[in-house]
């Protein structure tokens, strides 16, 4: 079982770098911010996947942090390019 | 305990395949707009069955720990709002400054 979370991991990096094109190369702002909010999202899985093959369950909680950075990151970004600022 | 091994395995399978067509996805298609729509599903989808894969591998061979996968299922209900949520308005920012859609004929972006 534990070779099996090794090998989810390695394929989720994988997914992980063919976002990371996008994000280095994607013409635009936004093609960039919607390619890091989908790496953000695939470390979830990686964090909890990890949490699993090192048996540190306090990974979990590095995860639900990670949820929530990433979710008010977009909506921080999303409001500064509706409105052209953040506290208004 | 073999049983539950190869329902936990499935999970994780049909979420690492998940997680790869969003990235293929988000490398092939054309335009911004159409970008999103396939990260913005495919990732919940995928990242929701890897979790809940782990979820019941934790509750069948740590049963002495029952109170760690309340962690889970807090990320599971955080991440199948959030991340549409997140999408959305990303999304919306973009329609609001102007970005055109792609129409077919143009060249892709």
């Amino acid at each position: 079982m534990i070779s099996i979370f090794l090998v989810t991991a390695l394929l989720i990096i994988a997914s992980i770098f063919l976002s990371l094109y996008r994000g280095v190369v994607g013409p635009g702002v936004f093609n960039r911010v919607a390619a890091v909010n989908v790496i953000g999202t695939k470390t979830i899985a990686l964090l909890v996947i990890l949490g699993y093959y090192f048996e540190r369950p306090l990974f979990f909680d590095i995860a639900i942090l990670y949820a929530m950075l990433n979710f008010i990151g977009a909506l921080v970004f999303a409001k500064y390019i509706e409105r052209g600022d953040v506290c208004s | 305990m073999f049983l539950v091994n190869v329902i936990v395995t499935l999970f994780l399978a049909g979420g690492v395949f998940f997680l790869l067509v969003g990235s293929i996805g988000l490398l092939r298609f054309p335009d911004f707009y159409t970008r999103l729509h396939a990260t913005g599903k495919c990732d919940t989808l995928g990242g929701g069955l890897i979790i809940f894969g782990l979820l019941i591998y934790h509750l069948f061979h740590y049963f002495h720990y029952p109170l760690v996968p309340v962690r889970l299922l807090f990320l599971i209900f955080f991440i199948f709002i959030a991340n549409p949520t997140a999408t959305h308005t990303v999304m919306k920012a973009a329609y609001r400054t102007g970005v055109k859609p792609w129409k077919l004929g143009e060249k892709r972006q």
